[in-house]
């Protein structure tokens, strides 16, 4: 069973968003997203200062297998990537709620078409 | 999951990186059974495979001895890579890939009727590999005692009968260890029986990172029909030395030499951050006229790495374009990775 914190927002492409004391948001991917990647091998992290739209391609995170996009699940700036998976990607595989987040970021305008946790606990059943 | 030439093989067990250390430190186990086993007999055997493979089998002196060798078209180009075991002069024995079988079976049976030879496939058999530095040792352990000594003795490149088995010194990792072939009803057993003996389980996923780092080509990627051996870092593979052996794909393999090859398979690390994929371009000389054959991440360097077929003239330095930005990579002697020990720094 995925890990899937009630207290996040998720996309449907398995990001999970989580917003901060300061209005900004953190964002990283999902538990499930992580174990289906397998072992992460190198993460490309976006600069600050970078716009971003709804949707955009933000990362890039590759695991012994496969490269995959991660996308923004809100417009806005990029106020700090993550660069401490720079020497450690496996902190995506470790902890993929906590130390394994991928970027902050100031939001553009207010998150619309976000998923709660039992709404994305609903998408991963019928992924099946 | 993930199906494989018709087969449902696992990826890996658990963390692909740790099956893939566990083989280079220790030891790992691989279900290999999708791989084709077939035996030829008939007293032109030998003869048979002369015809059939651009090695030459006349390196075949001593019983038991297996030759890597790839099967080419009339055109030189790679039907499929395979290892052939010499048995008696009437039996041969040869495995090839998973996802060829069906035209590997096709073409053999075309050319072996001229000689005599008959072809069984032995689907009752299954393939285990276990490889790492402490692989034999731990096979031994489980073979009857009558047998240890037997499969112990085995010399590097040489496979045997013992009992229901056949036991080889092969392997696609770049150590040591063995291949057995044995009835697939005893597999299950000897499988569990390995894991408890320390034998860890290993997927496709640590068996691709590992043939990689050995820089051992795998079919499909790296050479295919469309391709040859002279330009797929199989040169070592073609056996000219005997003018009067006239094996298929000979005339045009001799023919691209004659009018000069246009292209070489390097080994490739990646000096930037990233990872190499397959199908990549390289770019030499400003041109994109190079493209990555496999490429990924090496565990045991925590680098990337690749092989690739590129310009003839290309020298030591080249870019890869990896998913639209150019990264700076150095063509390396291969392979990268050999019992343990990183070869290329």
């Amino acid at each position: 069973m995925s890990n899937i914190p009630a207290d996040l927002k998720y996309t449907k492409s398995h990001e999970w968003v989580r917003t901060l004391a300061n209005g900004n948001v953190e964002v990283g991917i999902t538990d499930h997203a992580q174990a289906a990647l397998g072992d992460l091998v190198f993460v490309d992290v976006p600069e600050a200062g970078k716009s971003l739209g709804a949707g955009d391609s933000f990362a890039v995170v590759e695991s012994v297998k496969a490269a995959s996009d991660v996308y923004a699940p809100i417009a806005g700036t990029v106020v700090e990537g993550n660069s401490g998976l720079g020497s450690q990607p496996e902190l995506i595989n470790s902890e993929p709620y906590g130390a394994g987040w991928i970027m902050r970021l100031k939001p553009g305008g207010a998150p619309s078409g976000l998923l709660s946790a039992a709404e994305y606990q609903a998408l991963l059943d019928a992924e099946g | 999951m993930v199906d494989f030439g018709g087969w449902d093989m696992p990826v890996n067990y658990g963390s692909q990186i740790e099956e893939h250390h566990a083989v280079r430190r220790d030891a790992g186990i691989f279900d290999v059974s999708h791989m084709c086993v077939i035996d030829a007999r008939g007293p032109r055997v030998r003869e048979f495979f002369s015809k059939l493979i651009a090695n030459d089998v006349a390196k075949l002196t001593q019983s038991g001895k297996a030759l890597y060798s790839c099967m080419l078209n009339e055109a030189g180009g790679v039907i499929d890579d395979l290892i052939v075991y010499f048995l008696t002069e009437s039996w041969f024995r040869v495995v090839v890939n998973a996802g060829t079988r069906d035209k590997d079976l096709a073409w053999m049976r075309g050319i072996a009727p001229q000689f005599g030879v008959e072809l069984t496939e032995r689907t009752d058999l299954a393939m285990l590999a276990v490889q790492g530095p402490n692989a034999r040792a731990k096979v031994a352990e489980l073979l009857p005692a009558e047998h240890r000594d037997a499969a112990l003795a085995l010399d590097v490149f040489f496979g045997r009968e013992l009992g229901p088995w056949f036991v080889a010194r092969t392997g696609y990792t770049g150590e040591d260890g063995f291949e057995i072939m044995l009835p697939t009803g005893e597999a299950a057993r000897v499988w569990r029986a390995l894991n408890e003996h320390g034998v860890k389980s290993a997927g496709l996923g640590a068996r691709d990172t590992l043939r990689l780092e050995a820089a051992m080509n795998l079919y499909g990627n790296d050479m295919d029909e469309g391709q040859n051996p002279l330009e797929s870092g199989l040169s070592w593979t073609v056996s000219f030395e005997n003018p009067a052996r006239d094996f298929i794909g000979r005339k045009a393999l001799e023919s691209l030499k004659a009018a000069g090859l246009q292209k070489k398979f390097v080994a490739l690390l990646l000096e930037d951050r990233g990872v190499l994929r397959g199908h990549q371009k390289v770019i030499v000389a400003g041109q994109p006229d190079g493209e990555i054959t496999s490429g990924t991440f090496s565990p045991t360097m925590e680098k990337s790495i690749a092989l690739a077929r590129v310009p003839r003239s290309t020298g030591a330095a080249v870019q890869v374009d990896v998913r639209g930005k150019l990264l700076n990579a150095r063509v390396v002697k291969a392979p990268f990775v050999r019992h343990g020990k990183i070869l290329v720094s």
